[in-house]
């Protein structure tokens, strides 16, 4: 709902709530949508928003969960924190999986939680649970607010701790007595966060370093992560590798942060990323990682990982330098202004003829394949067909398993900031939540949730926001009734002992959108699929189209895990 | 390999949580915690002794340490000219001649008796940790009943030579 002034509580009465006063600290930190869901603890917050004369959008979830990974899809899109509110005890722990789906793919989010009475804080009272034990390890930072005085600089420096630095969640957990307690004065905000200065500039004598050995270089190339996206360093990204001919691989998280069809693209690294993009990582000379924390699921067995390179490693968080790569150059600063101090720097064009036309026959020779059906319809070609038809210009929502890496490797991203998954958690029942906050975010840019059918079991209540707020998001549901990867790894490891991953009862998908007034259609013959996808494009409104493929595709080529990044499996026919 | 590490925190709810639990969830092996406050009101002193596998691992812990927005500041103070100190409570069984015996084995360690009941007496030792241990080895033989140490804390000296003659890892 829209939260307008319902009473004029202001004009006669001064005295404000410890809820208005967290309000008017939502409002100066520049908050426009609130992802969120009432309780016992937090309805003081609650009455202070149904009170409130300022214009932010609440968006009531149907489950804690869909709020955070709303938030999520909110902040990957926009650049702002994402804001959540919840109750105390389960609605907190409701929230756990997203906090730490934030905290591991670095998402800025905030959530104010509500808690007991400080009188009752320790004796198990109803709906108690030990949030700041709890989310301590998943959090970047996290407060409990003990005097009403200190919320506006609490808010302030969750905000500030968020959204700086290495972005990540930050807990602020608000007894009901503190929310509820009046109070005559709005206390100022002042900062105080002496032991938390992201350092953003680059040493220069660093920067000189990677200048000389990417002038030395013969068999450079380029590890782009999620901090180009965060730095918004596409364009220094770009000019970078343009002006020396840089070969450039993406990590999951950060395509999108190098066109997807540019010629010294080689495409997603890692586990099912491209034969030429780990090929390159296994044979380059010199890799510059930008913004990127050397995943297991990018190195593959670490023995192997990048034998014959000199490390450079740009990261705004310097403890992810050297944590599981040894780093000859480490840079500690923000993407953007390492990349436009080396653009200042005097380097030599690289020697590296040879190497690219190495590259580009890897790429040419193994590109990415697939055995594409005759009847049913072949998950990899269904995500082209949807490439294809929103001109790849779509945002991308995903949960986690085949569909999601099938919608890496077949959805190439031109542009940043369009590409919306859970890649450090994995978290199942991410993408379609995410896809709700993705659209409040960005109103007027067609977002596309690709779910399996597993995934979007887990969180498909929110199917009622959808309605609610006429979000025109197209869910796909990349429907194999299996839990796809599982099923995959207990084809490839596990002698086909298909444990617990079929579903023997799905819903009925179209009805399950129906009764929530959502448009559902669902296709499963090849030759349907183009025009079913057009209707649901173009339809004014959300749709969900249900895609029956073939449950048996595995997702190639792969690194076999304990591999290393140059044995990869399914590389051709 | 064996490191002191001494942070500097602010003296927030729940810091110690935070970073023992990081810790913990980095697998980090600690052998002792102090923590205290310090000369400065609102900010606290840990001492930490670690073993840590090699330097790589070292340093992703004074990181992961720096990384707390509580921490202010995070030094491995190993190989500089320290003052550690540790303090153990021991508690033997004794009475009559082996009171003696005791009181005779304690005195170049310059420990003291704190406690005198009919069948224990208990001992209050301070000094850097291997002193300690030495003390409690000898005290082995005559039964302890109980024993509590406080762990290690440690800054550095008032002065600090070029040459550092000290080999901390050694005897902490």
């Amino acid at each position: 709902m829209k939260v307008q002034a319902k009473h004029d509580v202001g004009s006669t009465k001064k005295t404000l709530t410890g809820a208005d006063v967290l309000i008017h600290a939502l409002v100066d930190a520049g908050v426009d949508t609130i992802f969120g869901y009432p309780g016992g603890a937090v309805l003081p917050i609650y009455d202070a928003i149904y009170r409130s004369e300022a214009s932010f959008e609440h968006v009531l979830s149907r489950h804690e969960q869909g709020s955070i990974h709303a938030a999520e899809g909110y902040a990957r899109v926009t650049g702002k924190p994402g804001v959540v509110i919840a109750t105390s005890g389960p609605g907190a722990t409701n929230l756990i999986t997203g906090i730490t789906d934030a905290m591991m793919d670095s998402l800025p989010i905030v959530i104010f939680t509500g808690q007991v009475a400080s009188n009752v804080i320790g004796t198990d009272a109803f709906q108690e649970a030990d949030v700041m034990g709890i989310t301590t390890p998943i959090t970047k930072y996290n407060y409990q607010v003990k005097e009403l005085s200190e919320l506006p600089k609490v808010v302030k420096e969750a905000f500030h701790i968020a959204s700086t630095g290495r972005p990540g969640p930050v807990v602020v957990d608000i007894p009901k007595d503190v929310s509820a307690e009046l109070s005559s004065a709005v206390h100022e905000a002042t900062f105080e966060l002496p032991g938390y200065q992201p350092n953003k500039t680059p040493n220069p004598l660093q920067i000189i370093k990677l200048a000389d050995a990417l002038s030395r270089a013969k068999r450079p190339l380029v590890l782009a992560g999620a901090g180009i996206l965060f730095a918004e360093a596409t364009e220094e990204l770009k000019e970078l590798a343009e002006r020396y001919q840089l070969p450039v691989i993406n990590t999951l998280l950060g395509l999108g942060g190098f066109p997807g069809s540019h010629e010294l693209f080689l495409g997603m690294g890692g586990m099912h990323g491209t034969y030429a993009a780990n090929m390159g990582m296994y044979e380059c000379d010199l890799l510059i990682n930008i913004g990127a924390r050397f995943d297991d699921r990018l190195t593959g067995n670490l023995e192997h990982f990048a034998p014959k390179a000199r490390i450079a490693h740009i990261d705004i968080d310097p403890a992810e330098i050297g944590k599981n790569v040894q780093t000859e150059i480490p840079v500690v600063a923000d993407a953007k202004e390492a990349l436009q101090a080396l653009l200042l720097r005097s380097i030599t064009f690289p020697d590296h003829q040879d190497w690219k036309v190495k590259l580009t026959r890897y790429k040419q020779d193994y590109p990415l394949w697939y055995e594409r059906s005759d009847k049913e319809i072949s998950p990899q070609w269904l995500l082209e067909t949807v490439h294809r038809l929103t001109q790849g210009e779509a945002i991308v929502t995903t949960d986690v398993g085949q569909h999601q890496m099938w919608a890496a490797q077949y959805y190439s991203f031109e542009k940043p900031n369009r590409w919306v998954t859970s890649g450090g958690l994995g978290t199942m029942g991410f993408g379609f939540p995410a896809a709700i906050g993705a659209q409040l975010g960005e109103p007027n840019q067609l977002v596309v949730s690709i779910v399996g059918d597993g995934g979007f079991q887990m969180t498909a209540q929110e199917l009622a926001v959808v309605k609610e707020r006429k979000l025109p998001i197209k869910i796909i549901i990349v429907n194999n009734q299996a839990l796809g990867m599982v099923r995959q790894w207990q084809e490839s490891f596990y002698e086909e002992r298909y444990s617990e991953s079929l579903f023997m009862e799905n819903p009925d998908f179209i009805k399950l959108a129906e009764s929530y007034g959502i448009h559902g259609m669902s296709v499963d013959k090849e030759t349907e699929v183009i025009d079913v996808l057009k209707k649901a494009f173009s339809f004014n409104g959300p749709v969900l189209v249900d895609c029956r493929v073939v449950q048996q595709e595995c997702v190639y080529p792969m690194i076999a895990p304990g591999k290393g990044i140059h044995e990869m499996i399914g590389v051709s026919k | 390999m064996r490191r002191i590490i001494i942070a500097t925190v602010q003296n927030r709810g729940g810091v110690l949580n935070r970073i023992t639990g990081m810790l913990h969830k980095r697998q980090f092996n600690i052998e002792s915690i102090s923590v205290g406050s310090s000369e400065t009101e609102g900010i606290s002193k840990m001492t930490f002794v670690v073993d840590v596998k090699d330097h790589q691992k070292l340093e992703q812990l004074t990181k992961q340490l720096n990384k707390q927005i509580d921490v202010l500041k995070v030094s491995d103070i190993t190989e500089r000219a320290i003052v550690a100190r540790e303090l153990a409570l021991i508690k033997v069984g004794g009475s009559g001649q082996l009171r003696a015996e005791i009181q005779g084995i304690i005195t170049p360690f310059r420990a003291s008796v704190i406690d005198v009941s009919k069948d224990s007496l208990t001992i209050q030792v301070t000094g850097r940790p291997d002193k300690v241990e030495a003390l409690i080895a000898l005290l082995r033989p005559y039964g302890i009943k109980e024993l509590t140490k406080t762990g290690v804390t440690a800054f550095l000296r008032g002065q600090q030579p070029s040459q550092v003659a000290e080999i901390n890892s050694f005897t902490i």
